[in-house]
Formats: C-alpha cells, structure tokens, sequence
C-alpha cells in the first residue's frame, strides 16, 4: 500500500479526510493511532497489577522496559532520576514505537514528518529551562548563560536554539531517508534486498528513538548540573569497589 | 535553453554533489571515532556500557552533518522554491 508518494517529503502532504476547513492529514492520523496503542496496552496492563509470584507476561513486559529506562537515566543523573522518567521514557516509547510500527504495510511514521519532530524537540527546549530552574533556582540557572563571562551570552542562545534545530533535522532526515531509499531501491532491485533495508531500518529506528532520548537527557543534565555530580558519584562507587576487590 | 530546464539541470547536479561531497568528512570522523572508541574498548572492557553511550551520542552529532546535506537534497529535488518562481514567471 502506497500512501506517500516518493515525490512527496512529508506525509503533512496526504489529506486523508477533510471537511470545510478541517483536514486531518496522514501526519495526525497515525500520531493518534500510535498514541491510542500507547495508552490502551498500558491501560490494559495496568488495570490488574499483581506483586505475587505468578505475573502476567505483559506485566513483565512493561516492567523490562520501565526498568531499563530508569536505570540508563539514573546512570546519567544519580540524583532524581525518577523526575526524568516521565519525560524522556514518553520520547523514547513514542518514537521507538512509531519507527517499528513502520514494517506494517499502510503505516506511515509521524517521525519521518518534520511537524512532528519539531513539536519534540519544542518539548525538550521547554523542558530543559524547567528542570534546570526546578533543580537549582531562577538565579543560578540565569547565571549560567554567562559563563565565563557576558561575552557568551550570544552563543548560549545559538547553542540551545542549534541544538533544536539539530535535534528535530536529525529524527525527520534519518526516517524519512530510510523511507525513500527503500521506495528506490523496491524499483531498482524489487523482492529481496528492501526486506535486508526494512530490517535495517528497523535497527536505525531504535537507535533513533535512543539517541533522541539520551539527547534530550544530556541536554537536562547539562541544565541541571546533575551530570558532573553524577560522574563524582560514580568515581566514588569504582573506588570503593575497587578497594573492596583488593581487600 | 529556458530557465525551467536550467533550474532542473542545477537542481539534479547539485543534489549529486550535496550528497557526494557533504558524505565525505562524516563518513572520515565516523570511521575515527569508531576506531578509538573500539580501541578503548579493547582496553577496557568494563567501561564498556559508558564508552557505548558516549559513542552513540557521538555518533548521532557527527551524522546530523551529512543528514543536512541528504535534506538539503532531498528539497532541492523535490521541494524546491524556484520551480514555482519560475512556472508562475514563464507562464
């Protein structure tokens, strides 16, 4: 099934329904469905929750994938990991789900929209400021655009701006490219060499989504300053291990 | 020749050259960090989880370079500005 034509970039460009001045394009129409699989799996997971011995395997499921990401943020900033949860895990499980989902015939992924992966890095540009006043302060957190000195303030400013821009071009160019290049590549060799390029894209897919997270959380540890502590924390836990190995 | 085909001449040629020009020093800086980053692997195996990341994030800079070149192109050949300019002028 074909919904995006090769010569189109965006799926904004394919109006699925419209009436009057309402249209809802390929764009909303699959966020929405990813959000609905979203929210309806964990929903039904969550409605029985057990701590007995016997779990259900969807209950495992989330557990694995909620652990995992608390513990790669809680590597980054070892104080407060939790408040990050929320936020990086939404990223990181919307976009991861939205790229795999790619292998089901008629799917569009929103991310390769740059509509989409525009209204995610606003949320991260928001969310950085929040968390860094949250954590230490109006003040202190002003303070930081200008170190060393005032000289800087400009390039901080280009500095967050850049890396919004760099984040958002980075999500919609990786997805969209492996889109068009396996709609070339099904003209020039059909049958077999797409499928190798679908599972590749698979692979990229969740690199993406990982990075796009692991992103976004330098960026808040960066605003924050929870970073350098958490590399002190670190240091003093491989030097006490260390000794306890030689003692 | 008219002005659309020149468009379209420049537009296909320098869509060629973004891609071929712009893919050279990301593929070089990969390839580098690529090979540190084994190298300390090598050497260390347990900082292995840590090296990992970094490289990743590493990686991910480093190739939002030639994703702007491959976007640059990718609007040139199918998103590009002039064509309407100059339909609407010739026509």
């Amino acid at each position: 099934m074909e919904i995006v034509q090769i010569s189109q970039i965006s799926p904004d460009q394919v109006i699925i329904w419209s009436w009057g001045f309402i249209k809802i394009n390929a764009t909303i129409l699959y966020t929405w469905l990813v959000m609905a699989i979203l929210l309806i799996v964990s929903w039904l997971v969550t409605r029985d929750l057990s701590t007995e011995i016997n779990v259900s395997r969807w209950q495992h499921f989330l557990e694995v994938v909620i652990s995992t990401i608390r513990g790669e943020i809680s590597e980054m900033a070892k104080e407060g990991a939790d408040n990050y949860v929320p936020l990086i895990g939404t990223l990181f499980l919307f976009i991861g789900l939205s790229n795999i989902l790619v292998v089901v015939p008629g799917f569009v992924a929103p991310t390769s929209s740059i509509t989409t992966t525009a209204a995610l890095a606003i949320c991260v540009f928001v969310a950085v400021p929040l968390y860094g006043i949250a954590q230490n302060g109006l003040l202190h957190y002003l303070k930081e655009y200008f170190q060393p000195n005032f000289i800087f303030f400009p390039f901080h400013v280009m500095g967050e701006l850049s890396r919004t821009l760099a984040l958002t071009v980075r999500l919609f160019g990786n997805i969209m490219s492996h889109e068009k290049v396996v709609g070339i590549l099904l003209a020039v060799t059909p049958l077999l060499f797409p499928i190798i390029m679908q599972a590749l894209g698979l692979l990229i897919g969740i690199i993406q989504a990982y990075i796009f997270a692991i992103l976004s959380m330098v960026y808040i540890a960066s605003a924050t300053s929870a970073h350098e502590e958490g590399h002190k924390h670190e240091e003093l836990h491989k030097a006490e291990a260390s000794e306890g190995v030689t003692a | 020749m008219e002005n659309i085909s020149l468009v379209a001449v420049a537009s296909i040629i320098a869509a060629g050259l973004t891609m071929a020009i712009g893919s050279v020093g990301p593929a070089l800086g990969m390839g580098q960090a690529i090979q540190q980053a084994l190298a300390a692997i090598a050497q260390q195996p347990d900082e292995r989880n840590s090296l990992t990341r970094t490289l990743f994030v590493g990686l991910a800079m480093i190739e939002s370079i030639a994703i702007y070149c491959f976007v640059i192109s990718m609007i040139v050949i199918f998103a590009n500005p002039f064509w309407g300019y100059f339909i609407k002028a010739g026509g």
